[in-house]
């Protein structure tokens, strides 16, 4: 295995952002399909994680996803009131809630986990938070802090 | 006369097949007879459906592929009707198999023979704008996937019985007769588009470059003539100025058909906006006149196209095209609003043409005995539009009257629907079991993944490198095969997929194509009946991901389908075979709403034996419709009212709760359980059934503007409605103006409501017959008489009803004046005209009603749209189902629309939840939370998360306090595994193990 330092983002100006979105089935991941079929176009930085809910999404999930080097994570499921299962997205917001502090304390970047909202109806907003995810992770730069230096 | 349990369907369009599904699943024999040689009828031509501009063929072919093997469907293609005795419950029919020349129980669909066959015939379904060989398969995604020999071109030649490996090819092979008994038949034999006359003012068929809408819908087609290019046939040039011209074929009473087509001013504007989406130069321009964008979210479509799209509309008819000989470009001259005479240069032209009843309209009429309207489409009862002349015999689709696809799908499920109250006793009685091979046993083997990669004809393969993604995925580690199909949906690649399992002994199966929510049970049922149990699939969503929303990045878009497949093959390597558990059903019925829509429902229900709970919150039943006197058609709405309360009231399947609240819906399909509060004393109910039918209407609405409330003059259409019929009050008005639109299509509400402009013709139509005297203006946007209900438009404006558009921008005026109203009225040419009334009369449009409805749908968990109506499974194939499985929706709670559009709705809810109700058990879903007892520490954060009461903590004899999870009840949503601190929860099918290997496929 080699060891790679990536440290700074001038290292190569074409550098572009990975991100892992985890989306649960049935609003934000059909808002995705609905961008995909209304043909909304939006940056090709992120790879989507299809869950059922996105009260499924441990925080090992995320704080996985940064030590394997993802430079961005980005969790999104129905709007509040809107879950399928009825509560699972508040179950989500509540420990998400309690994840941003901690992801803080270890020195993470406010923006690079992102927690939003968007339901079956809303491609438009769906290309659109991706945009806006993606531009912060640019400004941000590469994940370094978390990331197993070997991979 | 012994009943018997099975249905004749005459046509597989979607509509046929539509009924043909639901009847099979609710346990009749149904034999689909189609005259082509393929099911899928007009829709499997389309490029996009409007309003969600879905590609057709993505959404059609899974269905059309689960009719082809439907255990209980038989079907006959390139088929004739010979004869058709007997009555209602008990038919003979005759039918005529012509030979295809080719043993359908042979052919494997290879093609082999097609690529060999020397002579080109003219290919019909790309609308004779390509050619095929004479031996050929209707589409490459035909279902059943057999060739034919095409005898008015074949030469005999003998090549394609030479090549054919399967000898399948027999020349002489003759026609068969077969006969079958059925208990009721189905006739949905759809549509003949209307095809211009020879020596039409439109030069069709003389110039080259006019075409018809269905010619364009098949330009606009990947897998058509220039695959998806927008090209012009003169000279292969893109077109960058293209009119569409309106109502060609319809609303003409010269050159066409008097009736208006109901569907063109949506599929013209769908067209301009696929065409704009496909090639950025071309500049769509339509010409209409009236844009009729009644339904479900269609007029924010219209808008949609007009901002985004640049579509331009012109208001106008055309009256000449001329060709200009050398650039061959046409020249269209028209009038303006303002009189202005135009003409202007076009590179194309798209002929809207109308729908005309099929062309052996009358052959069927006669062989079934039925009746045919004025238009010589099936002539059906006045509220119960899927009911012939003869009892038995049902229509449905556009053989009814010209309807798009979602409402010929509803149809098609009412028909079913009165199908089932016909012959409940007798389902269950002809049809077969399916067997399914066992599963093969794979745990513990190593994984050996085959993937599929679609090239979805060009809507992945257009924008995404296919064949690098396939070599990429070839060389990731446990994949033994990788492959790529032009369709990985279509029923030959069905079984491809198939053979493959087979040949490479794969265990775990990825397709990469569009989204597992619509495409992931069509694949599971594949690979199970190659016998691989139906968890061990995984999807990568590389259109709706990729090449759709990259359509200017091919690199990255093709780069990221390499990671997406990546990722699909990390989790499949740690996917394992998952079970179903069964689950019962009660089989009684919950309907909400006490309205027509509901007590057709529940009456339907309930004459099916099926005990029935109706639920209405008033003190009586009848809903809206209490306020309606007639229908536009004449029929008589209160003499159906009370007839239908008698029958609920005297049915004793039935159980009637007025003023009644529900207070909570527990469960889940099959098995839900309800509590209410009915009656003065508040009476507490419980109630356990099998499906819920959500009819809970809408409201009038209550203007604000036009002094509505503030005068006395001034009153709604339902009032006014009331007046006219009950009252002589109106004898001493000498003018009358109705405004139309009001509280419909603005800002707060954008939609249509679909039927005030019937009711607004309606009432000044019978105005004028009681009161020749009255003038009576109506000042409207768009008239919107769709169907048949133009003739009425038509009537009313020879009766000397006046019509005035007037300005959407700038409403009129209306000022009170002593004994009178003055209305001042900008027309969209900016003149004024004052009127002087002696009534106001507003046409006002339907609400739902936010907080109502979403106490209900949080009950149920459903969703509601934008306009806070009930919003189905899918716009154009689930009309009237939820997403959440067992439940419906229907009538005014949907969208608003007509009384006979919400019975058919109506029958259409009972007929999908017959395919429940007929079963003594469903299947759950496999994908649920299990707990490793061993790592439980019994902390109960799980029993608090979880949303369904399906944990408990139990003691446990080895491992003390753990908790339990009911199966029957998980949703398998993880909640609970999502908050575990022992990480002692998984979620089956969305493990940790499987969501880390799929972080970790990074690169």
């Amino acid at each position: 295995m080699t060891v790679q330092t990536v440290d700074d983002k001038s290292i190569n100006e074409n550098w572009e952002p990975k991100i892992i979105a985890f989306l649960c089935n049935w609003c934000s991941y059909a808002g995705a399909d609905l961008a995909g079929v209304s043909r909304i176009q939006y940056p090709p930085n992120i790879r989507i994680v299809r869950v059922p809910c996105s009260g499924r999404i441990n925080p090992n999930f995320i704080i996985k996803s940064l030590t394997d080097g993802w430079d961005g994570v980005l969790v999104s499921g129905c709007h509040p009131g809107d879950c399928h299962y009825i509560s699972g997205n508040l179950v989500a917001r509540r420990r998400f809630a309690i994840l941003n502090e901690l992801l803080e304390f270890f020195g993470i970047e406010p923006g690079r986990v992102n927690f939003m909202w968007a339901s079956a109806a809303e491609g438009e907003r769906f290309a659109n938070l991706i945009k806006k995810v993606t531009k912060i992770i640019k400004e941000l730069g590469p994940n370094t802090k978390f990331k197993k230096k070997w991979c | 006369m012994e009943k018997i349990g099975a249905v004749l369907i005459v046509g597989a369009g979607i509509g046929g097949s539509q009924a043909a599904l639901d009847l099979g699943d609710a346990g009749y024999k149904v034999y689909l007879i189609e005259s082509t040689t393929s099911i899928g009828g007009v829709m499997a031509q389309l490029d996009k459906t409007f309003p969600t501009n879905d590609c057709a063929m993505c959404i059609v072919s899974p269905k059309l592929v689960e009719t082809g093997r439907h255990q209980n469907i038989d079907l006959h293609i390139n088929c004739k009707i010979e004869e058709v005795s007997g009555e209602a419950g008990n038919f003979t029919i005759k039918i005529l198999k012509k030979s295809l020349h080719i043993n359908m129980d042979k052919c494997t669909g290879c093609g082999v023979c097609g690529q060999k066959c020397p002579v080109e015939a003219i290919d019909m379904f790309n609308e004779g704008l390509a050619k095929v060989k004479a031996t050929s398969v209707k589409y490459p995604q035909a279902v059943p996937l057999v060739y034919a020999i095409n005898k008015d071109y074949c030469i005999g030649c003998g090549v394609c019985e030479g090549v054919c490996k399967a000898e399948a090819v027999e020349y002489d092979l003759e026609d068969q007769e077969v006969e079958f008994n059925v208990g009721a038949i189905i006739l949905a034999p759809g549509f003949e588009e209307f095809v211009p006359a020879e020596g039409n003012k439109y030069g069709y068929g003389k110039y080259k470059n006019v075409v018809t809408s269905i010619e364009f819908e098949r330009i606009l087609s990947a897998s058509g003539p220039y695959t998806g290019k927008i090209l012009r046939p003169s000279d292969g040039d893109v077109p960058e100025q293209v009119a569409f011209l309106q109502c060609i074929g319809s609303r003409d009473l010269r050159e066409g058909q008097p009736y208006c087509s109901s569907v063109c001013c949506m599929y013209t504007c769908k067209e301009a906006v696929i065409a704009k989406e496909h090639m950025d130069q071309v500049n769509p321009t339509i010409f209409s006149m009236d844009v009729r964008a009644y339904g479900k979210d269609f007029d924010k479509y219209i808008i949609h196209a007009q901002e985004e799209y640049g579509v331009q509309y012109i208001r106008s008819r055309i009256s000449s095209i001329t060709e200009d000989s050398k650039t061959k470009d046409l020249i269209l001259k028209y009038e303006t609003e303002d009189g202005k005479i135009i003409s202007e240069v076009f590179n194309m032209v798209v002929l809207a043409v109308g729908l005309n009843p099929p062309n052996d309209a009358e052959y069927l009429a006669e062989k079934f005995g039925i009746e045919l309207n004025e238009y010589k489409f099936a002539l059906t009862d006045v509220f119960n539009p899927v009911q012939t002349t003869r009892p038995g015999i049902f229509a449905c689709g556009a053989f009814q009257s010209p309807k798009d696809i979602p409402e010929t799908v509803t149809q098609a499920s009412a028909a079913a629907g009165c199908v089932n109250q016909l012959l409940y006793e007798k389902t269950g009685t002809l049809i077969t079991e399916k067997t399914l091979p066992p599963e093969i046993y794979v745990a513990g083997q190593p994984p050996r993944i085959g993937v599929f990669i679609c090239h979805c004809g060009i809507n992945i393969g257009g924008y995404v490198d296919v064949p690098d993604v396939k070599k990429y995925a070839s060389n990731l580690p446990n994949v033994v095969l990788a492959d790529r199909n032009l369709y990985t949906c279509s029923a030959d690649t069905q079984t491809i997929i198939k053979n493959k399992i087979e040949e490479f002994h794969l265990n775990r199966v990825i397709v990469a194509s569009c989204t597992p929510r619509t495409h992931e049970s069509l694949f599971q049922e594949t690979i199970r009946e190659a016998g691989l149990n139906r968890y061990l699939f995984q999807m990568a969503n590389i259109r709706d991901q990729c090449s759709w929303v990259h359509m200017h990045q091919p690199k990255e878009a093709t780069q990221k389908a390499k990671d997406l497949v990546r990722m699909a093959v990390n989790k499949a390597r740690n996917i394992i075979p998952l079970e179903r558990i069964k689950l019962s059903v009660t089989p009684k019925a919950l309907v909400i709403g006490g309205g027509i829509t509901g007590m057709v429902a529940a009456l339907n229900f309930a004459s099916q034996e099926y005990e029935t709970c109706l639920v209405e919150k008033e003190m009586e039943l009848g809903g809206h419709a209490k306020h309606i006197y007639t229908t536009l058609e004449g029929g008589s709405v209160q003499d159906y009212l009370s007839d239908l309360i008698q029958k609920v009231n005297s049915n004793e399947n039935l159980h009637v709760y007025t003023q009644a609240e529900i207070e909570n819906i527990d469960g889940f399909i099959g098995n839900f359980k309800t509590t209410l509060i009915h009656g003065d004393r508040k009476e507490r109910v419980e109630f356990d059934h099998g499906v819920v039918v959500v009819a809970t209407g809408a409201n009038e609405y209550q203007p604000k503007e036009y002094l509505y409330g503030k005068n006395p003059l001034v009153i709604k259409q339902s009032d006014f409605e009331k007046l006219i019929n009950t009252t002589d009050d109106i004898k001493n008005k000498k003018s009358i103006v109705m405004i139309q639109c009001v509280g419909s299509r603005d800002e707060e509400r954008p939609y249509c409501s679909k039927m005030c402009c019937a009711e607004a013709i309606k009432n000044a139509i019978l105005t004028k017959e009681k009161y020749p005297g009255v003038e009576i203006t109506i000042l409207f946007r768009d008239i919107r008489t769709y169907g048949f209900k133009e003739k009425y438009y038509r009537q009313a404006r020879e009766a000397g009803i006046i019509f005035l558009r007037y300005d959407e921008k700038n409403p009129p005026n209306v000022i009170a004046n002593d004994s009178q109203l003055k209305v001042e009225v900008n027309t969209p040419t900016k003149e004024v005209i004052n009127i002087n009334t002696d009534l106001l009369v507003l046409s006002a449009g339907i609400y739902a009603d936010r907080e109502e409805n979403e106490v209900l749908a949080m009950m149920l968990k459903v969703p509601i749209n934008d306009d806070n109506f009930f919003l189905e499974a899918h716009v154009k194939l689930r009309p009237v189902d939820f997403a959440t499985e067992g439940i419906f929706v229907a009538g005014l709670a949907h969208c608003p629309k007509p009384i006979e559009d919400s019975i058919s709705q109506a029958n259409a809810a009972v007929s999908r939840a017959c395919t429940i109700l007929s079963k003594d058990e469903i299947e759950a879903e496999g994908k649920t939370a299990v707990v490793n007892m061993a790592r439980c520490s019994g902390c109960g954060m799980c029993v608090e998360n979880c949303a369904y009461n399906a944990i408990e903590l139990i003691e446990d004899r080895r491992f003390g306090l753990i908790a339990s999870i009911n199966q029957a009840l998980c949703k398998g949503c993880g909640a609970c595994s999502g908050n575990c601190r022992c990480a002692a929860i998984d979620v089956l099918g969305f493990t940790g193990e499987q969501i880390y290997a799929m972080i970790k496929g990074r690169l």
